[in-house]
C-alpha cells in the first residue's frame, strides 16, 4: 500500500477548489479498502458464501450485472479534480475496458471489473481521495448538487459545503446504515433547479429569509421509480444551525415508520404519501423537539473550514464580455454554435461555464473513453483551474473557463470528439445503461437514445427545436429519470418483446411534474417516429419562445394523444 | 416443479471475474455453443444440481436455467432476449463481450 501514487502526483500549484481529505478521512478510506480486500480474500477462499459476501460488496459499490461485475464510484456532489479524472482514466485502462459511464447520480460506473481486481481498484481510488462507499445498499447514497455550484449567476450560496457536511454526517452513520431502502439527497443554492431536488428522498434548497439569514427549504418524499412522486415541503425555513438535527429527525421518523415488509413500498416517498405530509411534518417536529440536539449543534467554524475548501479560484479581473470571443464566433460558425448552446453565463466577469456533452450523435449517453477523460483533465488544467463537474444529465462541466480561452478549448474538445453542441437539446438524452448492461433492466435504453439522436442529427434542426429533455429508462426503477422528461421513455417487456411506453409533461425543476402516459407501448423501431411526430406537432403549435413542456401544458395532454392517433389512422404505423 | 416446455441450458456468472458462463459437458464454458442441453425435466434437474454444487464450491454465482431453441447446427439459442444479450454482450458495443471474440457471430 502506498500513501501517495507517484503516477498522479499532485500539481503543487493546483488551487484548492474542492474538499481535501484530512488524516481521518484518508485513514478511514484506506481502512475500508483493507477490510474489503480481506472480505474478497475470504469470499474467494470459500470462507464467505455469496449470500454472506453480497452485502459487503454492495456496501463497496460492487454489483454483479448482466455480463460482468460493475463498480460504481462515488463522485461527491459531482465534483472532480483533474488528478482524479486522470486516475479514473488510468483505472479504466488498467482494470476495465478503457471507458467509464457517468451516471444520473453524478457517479461513474466501470462495466467490466473483475472481483479479484476490485481491492486494487479501490486502493487506486483512495490514492486520489475517492471511494465507492455507499454507492449501493439501503443507506444514504452519494449526495448530489447543482453542477453549476459556486459559479452560477442565479445562486444564493454554493451548495457544496452543505453537501460535504451531509456527506460527512451520513457516511457510515450507525443509525442509518440499514434503512428500509436506499436514500438519496440533493442540494441546490440557485433560483433555478439543476439538481432535480424535488424528486429526491430529501431535497434541500438554500434560501434566504426576510431577515437575510441563510437557511434551507427542506423537501421530503420525492422520487421516481415504480411510484413517482414530487416531494413536499416539510420545513419551509430550517436555519443552518438546525439543519443536521432536522435531517436526523426526518431519518429517525423514516427509520421507525418506513415499511420493511415490502421493498416496493419501503422508500420514504411511500411513507409520506400514505401518512400525508402534515402527519410526517408533525412526527419530524416532535422528534426534533424531543431529541438531544447538542450532538448536532452547528459549528460555524467547522462549516467555514469546509467552505474554505470550495473557495473561488484566483480569477483574473476581466471585462464582462470578451472581444476575442466575439471575433472568434464571427469567424468560426461551428464554434459560435457551440458557445450559443453549451456555454453558460458565469458569475465572474470574463468567465464562462462550459458543458462538455457526452452525447455525440449516435453515441452512448454518458460514456467517455479513457483518452477523452485525459483530454478533459488536461483541458480543465489548461483552461479551468483543474476542476470538473459531472452533471446528472451525464455531461461534464468545466466551471471556470475564461471567455478568451473558449476557442482554444473548443478546438481541443473537438479534436477529441467532445464538442457536440447539443447541451439541453433534443439529442442531449439522459439514458440509463438499460438491458445492454443492467441485470434489472427489462429493455434496452441506449439504442433508443442512439436512434433518436440520429433522427435529429441535423444540428440546425435541433437548435430550431430548442431545449427539450428526453429521458429514457430501461426499467421501472427509472435511473434514466423518464418520469421527469418533457418526453419520457420507459422500456418494458411486453409478450416477450421490448416495448416502449412514452410519457409527456415531466419536469425535474422547481415546477416539477410527473409525465403522463401517452398511450400503449410502441416497438423500438417505432419509437423515433413517435418522438418525431410529437416534436413536429410541438413546432407547429408552439407560441413564440415556448418550450415543449409549456406547449404541452397549454394545449393539454389530449391534444398530443390526438395527433398520434390521427397519424396512426393515416397509416404512419404508430 | 414447473412443466418442462423447452430445452434448457444452465447459465451462471464466474465468481472471480463475473463473466457469463454455461455449464458444459465437463465444466463451465465461456461460450454457449458448448453448453450442455437439458431436453427433459430430469436432465434440467441434473444441470441445476451441478450448478448448486459449484455454487458451494465457490466457482460460480447467480445460476439459473434458461429456455433455448436448438438450431440446425445443434447450437442452443436462448428464447428470451435478456439471455440472448448475455450470450453475446452489449448490443451497443460489438467490440465487447463474447461477441468480440466471435466476430459478432452468435
Amino acid at each position: 500500500m502506498t500513501a501517495v501514487d507517484l503516477r498522479v502526483a499532485q500539481r503543487p500549484n493546483a488551487p484548492l477548489t474542492t474538499y481535501r481529505y484530512d488524516e481521518y478521512d484518508a485513514a478511514f478510506v484506506r481502512q475500508r479498502v483493507a477490510e474489503f480486500r480481506e472480505q474478497v480474500r475470504r469470499r474467494l477462499s470459500g470462507a464467505l458464501t455469496e449470500e454472506e459476501f453480497r452485502p459487503f460488496r454492495l456496501m463497496n459499490g460492487l454489483y454483479l450485472q448482466l455480463h460482468a461485475y460493475m463498480l460504481r464510484v462515488a463522485i461527491p456532489y459531482g465534483t472532480l479534480t483533474a488528478r482524479q479524472m486522470r486516475q479514473l482514466a488510468d483505472i479504466a485502462d488498467k482494470w476495465d475496458k478503457g471507458y467509464g459511464h457517468f451516471t444520473t447520480r453524478q457517479n461513474l460506473q466501470y462495466n467490466w471489473p473483475k472481483l479479484v481486481d476490485t481491492p486494487d481498484i479501490l486502493e487506486a481510488l483512495a490514492d486520489v481521495e475517492m471511494h465507492a462507499i455507499q454507492t449501493s445498499g439501503n443507506c444514504i447514497r452519494n449526495v448530489t448538487a447543482d453542477h453549476f455550484a459556486g459559479v452560477a449567476v442565479d445562486e444564493i450560496e454554493d451548495p457544496r459545503p452543505t453537501a460535504e457536511f451531509l456527506r460527512q454526517w451520513s457516511s457510515l452513520h450507525p443509525e442509518f446504515s440499514f434503512l428500509p431502502r436506499k436514500f438519496k439527497m440533493a442540494v441546490t443554492g440557485a433560483a433555478h433547479d439543476r439538481a432535480a431536488i424535488l424528486v429526491h428522498d430529501i431535497g434541500l434548497r438554500i434560501v434566504r429569509n426576510d431577515d437575510g439569514e441563510i437557511g434551507y427549504q427542506v423537501v421530503v418524499g420525492g422520487g421516481l421509480g415504480r411510484s413517482p412522486f414530487v416531494g413536499k415541503v416539510v420545513g419551509e425555513f430550517v436555519p443552518r444551525h438546525d439543519l443536521l438535527a432536522f435531517l436526523e429527525a426526518i431519518m429517525r421518523v423514516y427509520n421507525r415508520f418506513g415499511r420493511r415488509d415490502n421493498k416496493y413500498k419501503a422508500r420514504i416517498k411511500i411513507l409520506v404519501h400514505e401518512k400525508g405530509i402534515d402527519e410526517i411534518r408533525a412526527a419530524v417536529e416532535n422528534e426534533f423537539a424531543a431529541m438531544d440536539r447538542s450532538v448536532f449543534a452547528h459549528d460555524p467554524n467547522e462549516f467555514e473550514r469546509i467552505a474554505g475548501f470550495f473557495a473561488p479560484p484566483p480569477y483574473e479581473t476581466l471585462p464582462r464580455d470578451s472581444q476575442l470571443l466575439r471575433a472568434a464566433k464571427l469567424g468560426t460558425p461551428a464554434f459560435a454554435n457551440f458557445v450559443d448552446v453549451n456555454v453558460s453565463a458565469h458569475k465572474i466577469p470574463g468567465y464562462a461555464i462550459v458543458t462538455v456533452s457526452l452525447k455525440p450523435i449516435g453515441g452512448v449517453p454518458g460514456d467517455a473513453t479513457s483518452d477523452q477523460m485525459r483530454v478533459l483533465a488536461d483541458a480543465s488544467e489548461r483552461f479551468g483551474f483543474g476542476e470538473l463537474r459531472v452533471s446528472h444529465e451525464q455531461n461534464i462541466i468545466l466551471p471556470h473557463v475564461k471567455q478568451d480561452d473558449l476557442l482554444a478549448l473548443w478546438r481541443m474538445l473537438d479534436a477529441a470528439g467532445l464538442a457536440t453542441a447539443n447541451a439541453g437539446l433534443v439529442s442531449d438524452i439522459i439514458s440509463c445503461p438499460g438491458l445492454d448492461y443492467c441485470s434489472l433492466a427489462t429493455a434496452r435504453s441506449i439504442p433508443i437514445a442512439q436512434a433518436i439522436s440520429k433522427r435529429f442529427a441535423d444540428m440546425s434542426r435541433q437548435r430550431r427545436i430548442g431545449k427539450l429533455g428526453i429521458k429514457i429508462s430501461g426499467c421501472i426503477n427509472a435511473c434514466g429519470h423518464h418520469h421527469v422528461g418533457a418526453i419520457g421513455i420507459l422500456g418494458l417487456e411486453k409478450k416477450g418483446q421490448e416495448s416502449y411506453q412514452i410519457t409527456l409533461g415531466g419536469d425535474p425543476t422547481f415546477s416539477a411534474s410527473i409525465g403522463e402516459i401517452l398511450g400503449p407501448g410502441v416497438t423500438a423501431e417505432q419509437t423515433p417516429d413517435v418522438i418525431e411526430h410529437l416534436v413536429d406537432f410541438y413546432l407547429a403549435e408552439r407560441e413564440e419562445g415556448e418550450a415543449f413542456i409549456d406547449t404541452w401544458r397549454r394545449l393539454g395532454h389530449a391534444r398530443f394523444k390526438d395527433v398520434l392517433r390521427r397519424e396512426g389512422e393515416d397509416g404512419a404505423d404508430i | 416443479m414447473a412443466a418442462f416446455k423447452h430445452p434448457q441450458i444452465l447459465i451462471a456468472s464466474n465468481l472471480t471475474d463475473g463473466e457469463v458462463v454455461f455449464l458444459g459437458p465437463s465444466g463451465w464454458e465461456r461460450h454457449h455453443r458448448r453448453a450442455r442441453i437439458a431436453r427433459n425435466a430430469e436432465e434440467a434437474a441434473a444441470l441445476e444440481a451441478s450448478g448448486k454444487r459449484d455454487i458451494s464450491a465457490n466457482r460460480v454465482v447467480d445460476v439459473y436455467l434458461a429456455d433455448v431453441e436448438i438450431g440446425g447446427d445443434g447450437v442452443p439459442t436462448p428464447l428470451h432476449y435478456r439471455e440472448r444479450m448475455r450470450v453475446k454482450g452489449p448490443s451497443v458495443r460489438l467490440d465487447l463481450g463474447k461477441q468480440a471474440m466471435t466476430g459478432g457471430a452468435p
